[in-house]
Formats: structure tokens, C-alpha cells, sequence
């Protein structure tokens, strides 16, 4: 029997701990299916960060390493150095990148540091009980802004990579989302783009991926893919901000 | 053998080159800035990397991947960064990975000065980070010993599958001293096999280093595997100089800087006839107890000397077990003791009278 469908190779056999409806999951098979179809799972190291992900180290089947909060891009920057022809990828959710490890992701960037960067936002910090994130929407519901996230307290959504594509090292930033099939492929069109950015030597790559917390948010999963369309596009807005030239 | 002139932080750097350490991130700090420097001329020319990060956090991090990749891996900094770097040390020691962090200390607490202190003993010896943890802390008092004992570090890092703190201070850091230096002695020193490294998994099983155990029966039995590891180091590691103790009445504890001062200060009470030794604590932790505990069946007093207000005196107690009594002297803010105030000091804890040994020491002369 001609097999048409089958788990990625770069993924573990076992079961997701997520949470039903998390689209978590769905952004591990697309990172996993990019690395089967271009073949380099036996040189990629990933970096697992904390958070919900904090267990990626047992789901990719590739060489892992498990970073202390928001510290991934440092911990790949010293993998990449030492073997340069490695592929190196951190998998960090929002609260990790944008809050307590935004010096980290910034000089990564900065020095073109040759890692991807995989950018889950859903807009809480889901793993500790939906506290308010550097990304939370203003007027998001958290239960540490139980009355709305108010900007003129807590400021405004931080955009990463509006906010890195400043930066001459970022080579490719794109922001994808997983709310229907169709963003989905287009996400995994852009995570294979980050790593085909690193596999060139081009810099440093980012894919920031819209993901729903439908645990935290209080949702169904349906209604938390509706919440996310409706809400978090407008001010996340999809598509490539930065991409250099040879990546395509 | 080659004998140079060298300044303690570079000696670091040279030493640590010969060892085969090929990778360095750290961020400026006085007053160890001489060897980033050092290294950032000299590893590039012999293939390695040197990196500036943008924090101490970044770049133990960094040191904390290249340490999982397989590479002998160096970072350094000096008080305040050390605290920065706490975070990632404690991830070090929990994952087991090897690596050389060194600390050219200078006074605090806060931003304190930069001038040399040894007010960090209680951070390097007994954790600073969070967690159940220990890393072998070496402490050299001179740049001959910088060297050798850097050589050392990388072995026992590889050894152990833990990471090894120099601890200095802003003097041996800046001093110059002669030293023999052969960078061939290190041609046999070789990385031992790393095959739990992360290198990416082709021909063999995915590695995975990591610190998390969400079940807390599987996190006690990591933590009794390096309780283990721990035990092991104490029984094998200990470290220490012992100068003139085997008929000593008053020994004499110091380590590092203030080492060379007392030693000063044990000639010139020798030289009054006073029965005095010191014992200098080469490996801060594991703390060279079994030494102590020798040159108590001779002595009746404990004099401890340290750059800080009394650190290590608590492992010289725990020790001495409450045998002879347990005095102690330290300077802090960056000044160091003066070796003439540790002779009184020495006359005073031995219950000598100051007049009569002058005159004891005089006769000697004249004798
Ligand atoms: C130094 C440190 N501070 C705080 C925490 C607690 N903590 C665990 S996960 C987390 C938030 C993670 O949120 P995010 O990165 O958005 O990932 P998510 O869980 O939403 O996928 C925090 C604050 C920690 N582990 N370490
Ligand atoms: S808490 Fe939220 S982010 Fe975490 S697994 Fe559940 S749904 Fe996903």
C-alpha cells in the first residue's frame, strides 16, 4: 500500500501534551515537516524554550537542548558557533521572546546570528495561567489585567518583527498564521523560507505564528480561531516584512 | 620550558588557549577586562571564536550551548557579572555541562568598587544560583598558579561534567610575575569524547540536554545522581598548600591574594619563634577539610585571613568541629590586610605577648 500521509519524521513518536484546539501542536508538525523535506534532521540542534513548548525537546526528533527562560537565542548563538554547519532553530512562545528574553532575540538579530527563530504569540503567557503578555491586545482580558490590558498602565502590544526588521543582520521576518488551511500552508511556506535563509548563510530569521491559548482565553477551540482572525490580525498583521534577496 | 613575564588575566587567557579552549563569550567588566581582550586578539588566529555578547546572561547562555555542542568553552567576568551569570550557572551545573566561568572578584555588595575583594567566596562555594548544586571553585595565589590551575579546570570540567569557577581578585588579575610557560604541556590534554553533545543526531539516537523533571521522583533521582557526583569531587578533589603547619601551634587560613600576605606575615612570626603555619585552600570547594583537620593535632588556635567579612571562616569552623578555637581578620572594600597587622594578629590569637617575641625574634638574630 502506496503510503499517501504519515507523522514527519522529525517528530517523535508519543502524544502532544497540549491542550485541545492549541494550535501549538500544529506548529510543531510544520516546523518538523520543513525539516524532513529538506533533509536535515541529523545536523539540526533545536532549542527548547519555556513555556507551554517547554517539552519540544521530547516531541522533535532532532538534537535538542532545553534553555533557561527567554535565553534560546543566546544558547543557539554558542551551538552555531561551535558547529556552524549545523541548523539551528528555537522554538520560543511570547512571553519568552517579547518579555524576559527580548535582549536576547534582539542582538541575535542584530549580529545576524545564523539561527531561526520560531515565534509562537498567543498573546498570553499561557503555561503559567494566561497572565498578561508583552503581546496581549489592548483591552484583552487577562488575570493579571483582569479589566482589560489598558495602555496607558501596561503600553502597547510589542510587534516584533516590525521591530527587528530595523536591524541589517535579520534576513528574513515573516508573520504567518495557523486559524485555516489555507494560513497554514502559507506558514509552512515561511518557516521553510527562515530555514532556507539560515541554510544560505543569509542572517538571522524569524517566523512570528499567530496561535490560539483556547485554554487561557476561555474559548472553544473554533471560537478561539475566530478570536484570533478577528483580533490579533488587525493588530498582527500577516505577511513577509523582510525577506533578503536569494531566499525565494 | 619558556619563562615569561605575564600578567595574571592574560595568563588565563594563554593557559586557557593551551588547554584547548576554543570558544569565549563574556561582556566587559574591570578588573578582568585584560583577558576578553586578550582572547579576542588570540582566538581567531587559532580558529576559535571570541564573542562580545550584550549581557554576563547572554553570554553564559552562550557558553551554555557551546558547552552542549561539545566545545571547551570559557567565559569570564567579575562580581556584579557574576551575579548576572548565576542564572545560567545553575542551568550549567543542572544539565552537566562543562565549562570554565572565572571570577577576577572586586569589592561589593552592589556596584561596590575595583578594587580586589574576596566577598564572593559565599556566592562561587556555596551556589548563588538556585538549586541544590556545587561547582569546583579553584582559587590560585599566584600567575604560575593561574596558569596551572586553568589547565586544570578544563580537565576536571570535562572530568565531572560540571562547571569550574576561577576565583581571583582584581590584584592577581592585574599583577605581573615571571612564569614557566610551555604551551606543549597541554599537547596531551585533549577533550575527553563528548558523545551526550548536541551535534545533530546522524548515525545515532537524538541527545537531549536538559534541566526539567516535571516528576518530582525523577527530579530527586537526578539530584541524587549529583549528590553523588558531588561526594565523589570531595573525596578526590581536595586541594591545598600547607606551609609550615606540621609543628605549627597557630595555623594560619587563607587563600589567593591574602594567602601571600599572610605567608608574609608567617616568616616574619617564624623569625620571632613563633610556631605558625599556613594552610592555603587551593580548591575553595571542595574545601580542603581533610588538610585542616590534620594540622589540628598540633595546633591550638586558628587564625583565618580573607579579603571580606568572614566567608570562609564558616567552612574553617565547620572543620576545626569546635577542636581550637577559630579567629578571624579580614579587610573589605578593596584594601587588603597588611601582613604586619596579620603578625599581630597571629602574636594575638597565640596569647604571645608582642614585646617578648621582638626581643625572642632579636636574640635570634643575634644568636
Ligand atoms: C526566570 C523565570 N521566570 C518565570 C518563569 C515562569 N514561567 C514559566 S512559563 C512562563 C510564560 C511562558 O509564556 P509564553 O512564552 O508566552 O509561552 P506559552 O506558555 O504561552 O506557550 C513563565 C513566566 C520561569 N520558568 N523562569
Ligand atoms: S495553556 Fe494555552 S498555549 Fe498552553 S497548551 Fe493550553 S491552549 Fe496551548
Amino acid at each position: 500500500m502506496k503510503i499517501v500521509f504519515q507523522k514527519p519524521k522529525a517528530l517523535s513518536a508519543g502524544r502532544f501534551h497540549y491542550c485541545p484546539g492549541c494550535t501549538h501542536g500544529i506548529i510543531h508538525r510544520l516546523v518538523a515537516e520543513v525539516i524532513d523535506e529538506l533533509e536535515i534532521r541529523e545536523r539540526t540542534v533545536g532549542i527548547a524554550s519555556v513555556g507551554c513548548s517547554v517539552l519540544a525537546y521530547n516531541y522533535f526528533n532532532v538534537d535538542m537542548i532545553q534553555a533557561a527562560h527567554g535565553r534560546a537565542p543566546a544558547v543557539a548563538t554558542g551551538v552555531k558557533r561551535v558547529l556552524p554547519e549545523s541548523v539551528v532553530f528555537t522554538y520560543q512562545g511570547d512571553g519568552d521572546l517579547a518579555s524576559i528574553g527580548i535582549a536576547e532575540a534582539i542582538h541575535a538579530a542584530a549580529r545576524g546570528e545564523r539561527v531561526t527563530v520560531i515565534f509562537v504569540n498567543n498573546t498570553c503567557y499561557g503555561m503559567t495561567g494566561g497572565q498578561m503578555a508583552p503581546t496581549t491586545l489592548v483591552g484583552q482580558v487577562t488575570t493579571t489585567s483582569p479589566r482589560g490590558r489598558e495602555a496607558m498602565h501596561s503600553g502597547y502590544p510589542v510587534r516584533v518583527p516590525e521591530m527587528l526588521a530595523t536591524l541589517q543582520g535579520a534576513a528574513y521576518l515573516s508573520r504567518v498564521s495557523v486559524h485555516n488551511p489555507v494560513q497554514v500552508k502559507r506558514a509552512k511556506e515561511a518557516v521553510k523560507r527562515a530555514f532556507i535563509t539560515q541554510l544560505k548563510g543569509l542572517g538571522f530569521s524569524l517566523v512570528e505564528v499567530l496561535s490560539t491559548c483556547p485554554t487561557n482565553w476561555g474559548l472553544s477551540p473554533v471560537e478561539a480561531l475566530k478570536w484570533l482572525e478577528e483580533n490579533m490580525i488587525p493588530q498582527f498583521p500577516l505577511g513577509e516584512l523582510k525577506i533578503t534577496e536569494g531566499v525565494a | 620550558m619558556t619563562r615569561r613575564l605575564m600578567k595574571g588575566n592574560e595568563a588565563i587567557g594563554a593557559a586557557a588557549l593551551a588547554a584547548g579552549c576554543r570558544y569565549f563569550f563574556g561582556y566587559p567588566i574591570t578588573p578582568q577586562t585584560e583577558l576578553p581582550e586578550y582572547l579576542a586578539r588570540r582566538l581567531p588566529e587559532a580558529g576559535g571564536v571570541f564573542l562580545q555578547a550584550e549581557s554576563e546572561i547572554a553570554a553564559i547562555n552562550m557558553v551554555y550551548g557551546a558547552a552542549a555542542a561539545g566545545a571547551r568553552v570559557m567565559t569570564s567576568s567579575s562580581s556584579p557579572g557574576i551575579s548576572l551569570k548565576t542564572e545560567g550557572i545553575s542551568y550549567l551545573a543542572a544539565a552537566e555541562l562543562p565549562c570554565v566561568i572565572v571570577n577576577i572578584m572586586r569589592g561589593g555588595p552592589g556596584l561596590g568598587g575595583i578594587q580586589p575583594a574576596q566577598s564572593d567566596y559565599f556566592q562561587a562555594t556555596k551556589g548563588g544560583g538556585h538549586g541544590d548544586y556545587r561547582i569546583i571553585v579553584l582559587a590560585p595565589a599566584s600567575v604560575q598558579e593561574i596558569i596551572d590551575l586553568t589547565r586544570l579546570a578544563f580537565e576536571l570540567a570535562d572530568l565531572y561534567r560540571n562547571p569550574v569557577m576561577i576565583l581571583g581578585d582584581g590584584l592577581l588579575g592585574q599583577m605581573m610575575e615571571a612564569v614557566e610557560f610551555n604551551e606543549e604541556d597541554d599537547k596531551g590534554n585533549r577533550p575527553i569524547p563528548k558523545t551526550w553533545a548536541t551535534t545533530g543526531c546522524k548515525g545515532r539516537k537524538k541527545n537531549i540536554i536538559n534541566s526539567l523533571y516535571l516528576d518530582p521522583a525523577e527530579l530527586e533521582q537526578h539530584n541524587l545522581h549529583l549528590q553523588e557526583k558531588y561526594r565523589e569531587i570531595v573525596q578526590k578533589e581536595q586541594r591545598a598548600e600547607e606551609y609550615l603547619t606540621r609543628d605549627a601551634e597557630i595555623i594560619t587560613v587563607a587563600f589567593g591574594t591574602a594567602a601571600r600576605i599572610v605567608k608574609e606575615a608567617v616568616v616574619s612570626a617564624r623569625a620571632r619563634g613563633i610556631k605558625v603555619g599556613l594552610l592555603r585552600p587551593i580548591t575553595l570547594w571542595p574545601f580542603p577539610e581533610n588538610a585542616l583537620k590534620r594540622s589540628l593535632q598540633r595546633a591550638r588556635a586558628i587564625l583565618t585571613v580573607e579579603m571580606n567579612a568572614g566567608q570562609m571562616v564558616e567552612d574553617v569552623k565547620l572543620a576545626v568541629e569546635g577542636k581550637v578555637p577559630v579567629y578571624f581578620y579580614g579587610r573589605t572594600g578593596g584594601i587588603l590586610p597588611d601582613s604586619r597587622t596579620v603578625l599581630k594578629e597571629i602574636q594575638r590569637v597565640g596569647g604571645y605577648d608582642y614585646e617578648d617575641s621582638l626581643s625572642k625574634a632579636e636574640s635570634l638574630v643575634g644568636g
